[in-house]
């Protein structure tokens, strides 16, 4: 159809290269990034045999493929562990990130006085924390799910906190001009206003709930508390099961992957029709 | 000069009840910057009076007075009667909308703030809606819109409680000339419809001319009155006004009124944007 428009529009040579560039970006988006992708894997493969590396050190990818399909079982039952506590954490991390930040909205006081208490909790690495968390609390779940949870509350109420604090000043004068109430001004004005923000934060948030979710079996694992992916991870490295090791590995990713898409997805369905970043460019 | 022309004011306009008087206005800022000072101005009931100055005289800030947004440091606002204060519309430079909400839900704004239903308030939204020429844009966002269709819609929102008073901050500045006389027009017709009081801040003296009743030139550092000019041409005014002997007469009387208010400012350049 393209080629039809081209030949009955007669463009000039620098609009015809504009446009095959176009298509070009267009195929390239999608075909570089596979292709790259399976150069990759020929060459991880071909390393393999060429080296004769073993297969406990580096497992050919074929061999990984039939590991993946032959303990899909258990790979995937311990998948939806790591799943449920990732999901639960990115939960809270929503309730308490978007809590929070309202709470910080009402008055600058209360931001000023609570917000380093949450830049500490970010920043202190959660690896350190584990060892005290384990010894206050004894329920399993709750453990990962706190670890998990404070690895990824603060990029929602950070980011969340900068929207609502982000409203136009005028806007703000049309409320107060026009009587609103605290509620209003936050339900119809700055609500609104910070969902850009706070999806931005959303879409961190998810992989770091993921990220916490392992790190915190691994903790745990480590003392054999856990049945999530990370603990077939030690599992595996343990025994010298590559393949396995790296099938659970994959799996980490992909899921990681689908969340990012996912996440993104969402962002692009609640922001498409009003803000700039859902926008295609238009010339 | 300035004194001889008061005497040409219309009747009508003489007569009308007073709607607000600011009475030895000042507002000094916590910088220490005098934004105003001894300000004495009269409004009457169903006026269309400009501010016009440079930039720095305080028109905006007397603006802002006006609408409760911001407090005199002294003097007195003397509303006649008890006015309420959401009785007050308010047009920003910028069309200032919801950018997630439709057009609709924008013009809602002020009634759902009062706590009035969407289906109670459709009739009115529906209406001025139709007043501002944009029937049929319900459902746009604000994106999906061009600049003067947006202060189109501002200018509906500001409308729709039908406020007694409206005061607008340079509405047309950031616009296209075609555009700004189609929505110069399309004001005074709304408001020859529905008599409501507006205060217009501009810094344009062709726009502060074509609209109002009175011109009301002010000077800077420190921001105050400078002089007032009655505008007595008839309404309704159109194209016509605008090319008219009158109306270039009218506006080098503005001119010079404005020229020397910034000349006053002593010691001083305007280096105004």
């Amino acid at each position: 159809m393209t080629v039809i428009d081209n030949t009955t529009l007669k463009l000039d040579p620098e609009e015809a290269r504009r446009a095959r560039q176009e298509r070009l970006e267009r195929i390239g988006k999608w075909v570089l990034p596979l292709a790259i992708m399976v150069l990759a894997i020929v060459l991880w493969d071909r390393i393999c045999v060429w080296n004769e590396i073993p297969q406990y050190i580096l497992p050919r990818p074929g061999v990984v493929l039939q590991t993946l399909h032959n303990d899909a079982g258990l790979l995937f039952s311990s998948l939806l562990v790591t799943l449920r506590i990732t999901f639960l954490s990115l939960l809270l991390a929503v309730i308490g990130g978007v809590g929070l930040s309202v709470l910080f909205a009402q008055s600058k006081w209360v931001e000023m006085s609570f917000f380093p208490f949450a830049i500490v909790l970010q920043v202190t690495p959660i690896v350190a924390i584990f060892p005290l968390i384990n010894i206050y609390v004894n329920n399993q779940t709750v453990k990962l799910l706190l670890c998990a949870w404070i690895v990824a509350f603060f990029p929602i109420l950070s980011n969340t906190t900068l929207g609502l604090n982000s409203v136009d000043r005028n806007l703000r004068d049309l409320f107060k001009l026009n009587g609103a109430t605290r509620w209003q001004q936050l339900r119809y004005l700055r609500l609104p206003a910070a969902m850009p923000y706070f999806l931005g934060g959303l879409k961190i948030a998810g992989g770091l709930s993921l990220i916490g979710a392992v790190v915190a079996e691994f903790v745990a694992g480590a003392q054999g508390q856990s049945s999530g992916l990370a603990s077939r991870i030690i599992e595996a490295g343990y025994r010298l099961n590559a393949p396995r090791l790296f099938a659970a590995l994959i799996l980490i990713s992909l899921t990681g992957i689908l969340i990012f898409l996912v996440l993104s997805l969402v962002s692009h369905l609640i922001l498409r029709r009003w803000h700039e970043s859902a926008l295609k460019q238009e010339r | 000069m300035i004194q001889d022309k008061v005497a040409e004011t219309p009747a009508a306009s003489e007569e009308a009840p007073m709607l607000l008087a600011l009475r030895n206005v000042g507002k000094v800022f916590s910088n220490g910057v005098t934004a105003l000072s001894k300000v004495d101005l009269a409004i009457r009931e169903g006026d269309f009076l400009s501010l016009l100055g440079p930039s720095g005289c305080g028109k905006s800030t007397a603006l802002r007075l006006i609408a409760g947004l911001s407090t005199p440091t002294s003097g007195q606002l003397d509303w006649r009667g008890s006015i309420d204060r959401s009785n007050t519309g308010f047009v920003f430079q910028e069309p200032t909308l919801l950018p997630w909400a439709s057009v609709f839900d924008n013009v809602w704004l002020p009634l759902r703030l009062k706590g009035v239903s969407r289906a109670k308030a459709e009739p009115a939204v529906t209406e001025m809606l139709a007043r501002v020429h944009l029937t049929g844009f319900e459902n746009a966002v604000p994106r999906e819109l061009s600049g003067g269709m947006k202060m189109r819609v501002s200018i509906a929102r500001a409308m729709v409680t039908k406020p007694r008073i409206l005061l607008m901050d340079e509405p047309f500045a950031a616009l296209d000339e075609i555009t700004r006389f189609k929505l110069n027009n399309d004001l005074l017709e709304l408001w020859q419809d529905q008599r409501f009081t507006v205060v217009f801040v501009t810094h344009s003296v062709f726009e502060s001319v074509f609209l109002s009743s009175r011109v009301v030139v002010m000077a800077a550092r420190p921001g105050r009155v400078h002089g007032e000019l009655p505008i007595s041409a008839p309404y309704p005014r159109d194209e016509a006004f605008r090319t008219s002997p009158d109306y270039a007469a009218l506006c080098r009387q503005a001119s010079d009124v404005l020229v020397d208010a910034i000349n006053s400012t002593a010691g001083s350049r305007h280096d105004g944007h």
